[in-house]
C-alpha cells in the first residue's frame, strides 16, 4: 500500500514456475468493479485457485498448505498485460511483500514499487535453481534484504545482488510516496507550464 | 549539436526535473481516465484533502465496465453501476470533462482522444490503461500508468518516470491484398515475444508505415504493449495532418494549421542511435492468427501451430499448459479449425475502416450457423458513421446485428463474455487465458480474418474473400 516500507524480509517462499504471468491471471477483470483498494486478494489468482464451480483446485499452489509465505517466485515476464494496479494490492493484499523473478513488466514493477511491493529481479539461472528448490523443499527460507541489496537463500549458500533505483530504494526504506514529492515540486511545475503554454 | 531521436527530443521537452540518481518528473499535457482505474486515485486525493491541480487536461469516459445493449436503461450489474456513478460524481465534484455512457461522444477512451482531436502530435499523454499506447500514432508520447500514477497526474499533472531505452522497428515493402497493420504488428510479436520490447520505447518507421491511415496506424502502436514496450510511436506526416485537420474542433482550437507547421519537424534526426533496432519486409507477410495465450503467440493463418521440438526446454511447461487451454495440438494445421465466436472491436479494431473491412467481406454472404459474432463499435462516432455509410445494413443482411460502444468483450468485464471452452476469433488485443471470460479460448486476428471465420466457421484465409 502507498507509504508502506520496506526493509528486511525473512520468508518461506511460494513458487510459480510459469513464464509470462500476466495480470489477467492475477486478477480478471471481472473483479475489478471494487471502488476501494482492500480486499482484492481474495480474488488474487481467482481462476487457478477456484474451479468453475467455485471449489479449490487441489492442484494450484496456493491451495497445496506445504507452500506459504510472503515471498512469491514466479516465471520471466511476471505481470505483463493490463496496467491494472488491482493486480499489485491483490499481491499484497493476499500476503506477499516481496516478487522475485528474472523479469518484470514494466507497468507492473512500476505499480510495485509505488505500493511497498518489492520486485527483485535476478538472473534467469539463479531463477531456475530456486525455483526448483523451493519446489522440491518448501520449508527453504529467503532473506531479501533492501538496504544491502542482496537476495540470499542460506540454505543452498545462495548470495545475489540486486538493482534498485536508489531513489525508489530511499521511498521504500523511509515509506515516502511519489505524490508527496511531487507536491513539493509545484512550484518548479507552474513555471514550466508559464514557459511552455 | 549530436542528432536526437523523436522520442528523446518529446521527452526532453516535458522534463521539469530530473531527480538525482533517480526518475525525471514528467509533465503530462493530456491526461484520460476512465471508471476502472480512476476511483482509488480520487480517494487517494480526498484523504489528502488535497484539489485536481488542472482539471482541464484530464478527459473521462466510461467504457470498460458499461453493457453494449439497451445503454438507456439502468446498469444492472450493482458494483459496475457503482463504479459508472462514482466516475460521474467525481468529475462532477472535480470540474473534469466527462463523455459518459450515452453521451454522443462516448466511446472506448482509445477511440474517442483521437476522434475528436484531443491526442496531438508533441504531447504526453496518459491513462490508467495499458492501452494508451495507441495515441503514439500521432507523434506524442503515451503509456499506460497504474492507479497511484493516476492520482499523481490528478494532484500535479507529473509523474516520476525512468527514461525508456529507445528501438526502432523499420518496415518497408507494399502489403499484399488482406493483409492489414493488426498482420503487421501480430507478426513483430510473433518474432520478438511477448517480452522482447520490455523496457524500450519503440518507434515504428519506413515506407509501409507511411501508406497506412491513422487507424491502422493506431492499431500497431496500440499492440507496442503486447510485446512489453512502453509504448510506440510515430513520426506525424500529412496523413496525421490530414486526421487532424478532420477531427480537431476548430472553435476550442484555433491555431491549429500553425501548430500543424511546427510539427512537420517532428521526426527522428538522421544518424540518431536506438538501443534495438530490427527490420520487417511488409511484402513478405501474411494473415496472421494467434494460437495460444499470449500476443506473441501468432502464426500465418495457413501455418501450423508449432511441434514440441521447436519449442525451448526452459518454455515447454508453460507451452504445452498453453496448448492444453486452448485445446489445441501441437503441428496441427490452424485453417480449419472450428470456432464458435467472433468479435469485432476493442481499442486495436473498433474504428470504422474495421467495419469497413469487416462488412466487405460479409457483404452478400451470411453468417456461419453456430456462430455467434459480437460486433462492438468503438464509439458513438463510430456507430453513426457505419449507419451513414449503410454498413449495419450490409451486416444485417448477412445476419450480424452492431451492439452499441463500449470495450465490451475485450476484456468481458460486462455481461459480454465468451463462454467456457468455446473459441472466439477476436479483433481485439489479448488472448490471455480467460480474458474473454473464464476458460474461453481467444484467437486473435485482424477484422478480414475475423470476417472470413464468421462466415465459413472455421479459421480461414481472408485472401481467399477478398478481390
Amino acid at each position: 500500500m502507498p507509504g508502506a516500507k520496506f526493509t528486511i524480509l525473512e520468508s518461506t517462499c511460494v513458487p510459480l514456475p510459469f513464464e509470462n504471468i500476466d495480470t489477467d491471471q492475477i486478477i480478471p477483470a471481472r473483479y475489478l468493479s471494487a471502488t476501494s483498494r482492500e480486499g482484492f486478494g481474495d480474488n488474487l489468482f481467482r481462476d487457478w485457485r477456484y474451479g468453475k464451480t467455485g471449489e479449490s483446485e487441489r492442484d494450484f499452489i496456493l491451495n497445496n498448505p506445504r507452500y506459504k509465505g510472503e515471498i512469491l517466485i514466479a516465471g520471466k515476464n511476471f505481470g505483463c498485460g493490463s496496467s491494472r494496479e488491482h493486480a499489485v494490492w491483490a499481491v499484497y493484499d493476499y500476503g506477499f511483500r516481496a516478487v522475485v523473478s528474472s523479469f518484470f513488466a514494466d507497468i507492473f514493477r512500476n505499480n510495485s514499487l509505488n505500493n511497498g511491493l518489492l520486485p527483485v529481479v535476478i538472473p534467469e539461472e539463479y531463477l531456475q535453481k530456486i525455483l526448483v528448490l523451493v519446489q522440491n523443499e518448501p520449508e527453504t527460507v529467503m532473506k531479501i534484504d533492501l538496504e544491502k541489496q542482496v537476495l540470499e537463500v542460506p540454505s543452498a549458500h545462495i548470495l545475489l545482488d540486486f538493482e534498485i533505483n536508489p531513489y525508489k530504494k530511499e521511498c521504500l526504506l523511509k515509506g515516502l510516496d511519489d505524490i508527496d514529492y511531487l507536491l513539493s515540486m509545484k512550484d518548479k511545475i507552474a513555471q514550466y507550464e508559464k514557459k511552455k503554454y | 549539436m549530436s542528432p536526437k531521436t523523436l522520442f528523446d527530443k518529446l521527452w526532453d521537452s516535458h522534463v521539469v526535473h530530473s531527480v538525482e540518481n533517480g526518475p525525471d518528473v514528467l509533465y503530462i499535457d493530456r491526461h484520460y481516465i476512465h471508471e476502472v482505474t480512476s476511483p482509488q486515485a480520487f480517494n487517494g486525493l480526498e484523504s489528502r484533502g488535497i484539489p485536481v491541480f488542472r482539471p482541464e487536461r484530464t478527459l473521462a469516459t466510461a467504457d470498460h465496465n458499461i453493457p453494449t445493449k439497451d445503454q438507456h436503461l439502468p446498469i444492472s450489474e450493482e458494483l459496475s453501476r457503482i463504479q459508472v456513478e462514482t466516475l460521474i460524481s467525481n468529475c462532477t465534484k472535480h470540474g473534469i470533462e466527462l463523455f459518459g455512457m450515452q453521451h454522443p461522444n462516448n466511446g472506448i477512451v482509445h477511440i474517442i482522444g483521437p476522434e475528436l482531436g484531443y491526442t496531438q502530435p508533441d504531447m504526453t499523454i496518459v491513462c490508467g490503461d495499458s492501452h494508451t499506447s495507441t495515441h503514439g500514432a500521432f507523434g506524442t508520447i503515451a503509456f499506460g500508468i497504474g492507479t497511484s500514477e493516476v492520482e499523481m497526474v490528478l494532484a500535479t499533472q507529473c509523474i516520476l518516470q525512468t527514461k525508456p531505452k529507445k528501438m526502432r522497428i523499420v518496415i518497408n515493402g507494399n502489403l499484399q491484398k488482406g493483409v492489414s497493420s493488426k498482420d503487421i504488428i501480430l507478426y513483430i510479436i510473433s518474432r520478438i515475444s511477448a517480452s522482447g520490447a520490455t523496457g524500450y520505447f519503440v518507434e515504428y518507421a519506413g515506407n509501409t508505415i507511411g501508406t497506412l491511415s491513422m487507424e491502422a496506424r493506431m492499431t500497431i502502436c496500440n499492440m507496442s504493449i503486447e510485446m512489453g514496450a512502453r509504448g510506440g510511436l510515430i513520426a506525424p506526416d500529412e496523413v496525421t495532418f490530414e486526421y487532424l485537420r478532420n477531427h480537431v474542433d476548430r472553435i476550442k482550437d484555433p491555431g491549429i494549421e500553425d501548430k500543424i507547421t511546427k510539427w512537420k519537424s517532428l521526426k527522428t534526426d538522421e544518424g540518431a542511435l536506438f538501443d534495438k533496432e530490427l527490420a520487417i519486409d511488409a511484402s513478405e507477410l501474411k494473415p496472421m492468427i494467434t494460437f495460444g495465450t499470449n500476443p506473441g503467440m501468432g502464426i500465418p493463418v495457413d501455418g501450423s501451430v508449432p511441434d514440441l521440438k521447436s519449442v525451448n526446454k526452459e518454455n515447454l511447461d508453460s507451452y504445452r499448459k498453453s496448448l492444453d487451454y486452448m485445446g489445441l495440438a501441437p503441428g496441427m494445421k490452424i485453417a480449419g479449425q472450428k470456432i464458435d465466436y467472433v468479435f469485432l472491436g476493442s481499442c486495436t479494431n473498433g474504428r470504422i475502416e474495421d467495419f469497413r473491412a469487416f462488412a466487405s467481406v460479409v457483404k452478400g454472404k451470411r453468417k456461419a450457423p453456430g456462430v455467434t459474432a459480437l460486433l462492438v463499435p468503438g464509439s458513438r462516432k463510430v456507430e453513426e458513421q457505419a449507419k451513414k455509410e449503410g454498413l449495419d445494413k450490409i451486416l444485417e443482411d448477412a445476419g450480424f446485428e452492431l451492439r452499441q460502444p463500449g470495450c465490451s468483450s475485450c476484456l468481458a468485464m460486462n455481461e459480454d463474455k465468451i463462454p467456457a471452452g468455446k473459441y472466439a476469433v477476436s479483433t481485439s488485443n489479448r488472448n490471455f487465458e480467460g480474458r474473454q471470460g473464464p476458460g474461453a479460448r481467444t484467437m486473435l486476428a485482424s477484422p478480414v480474418t475475423a470476417a472470413a471465420a464468421a462466415i465459413t466457421g472455421v479459421i480461414s484465409d481472408p485472401r481467399e474473400f477478398i478481390n
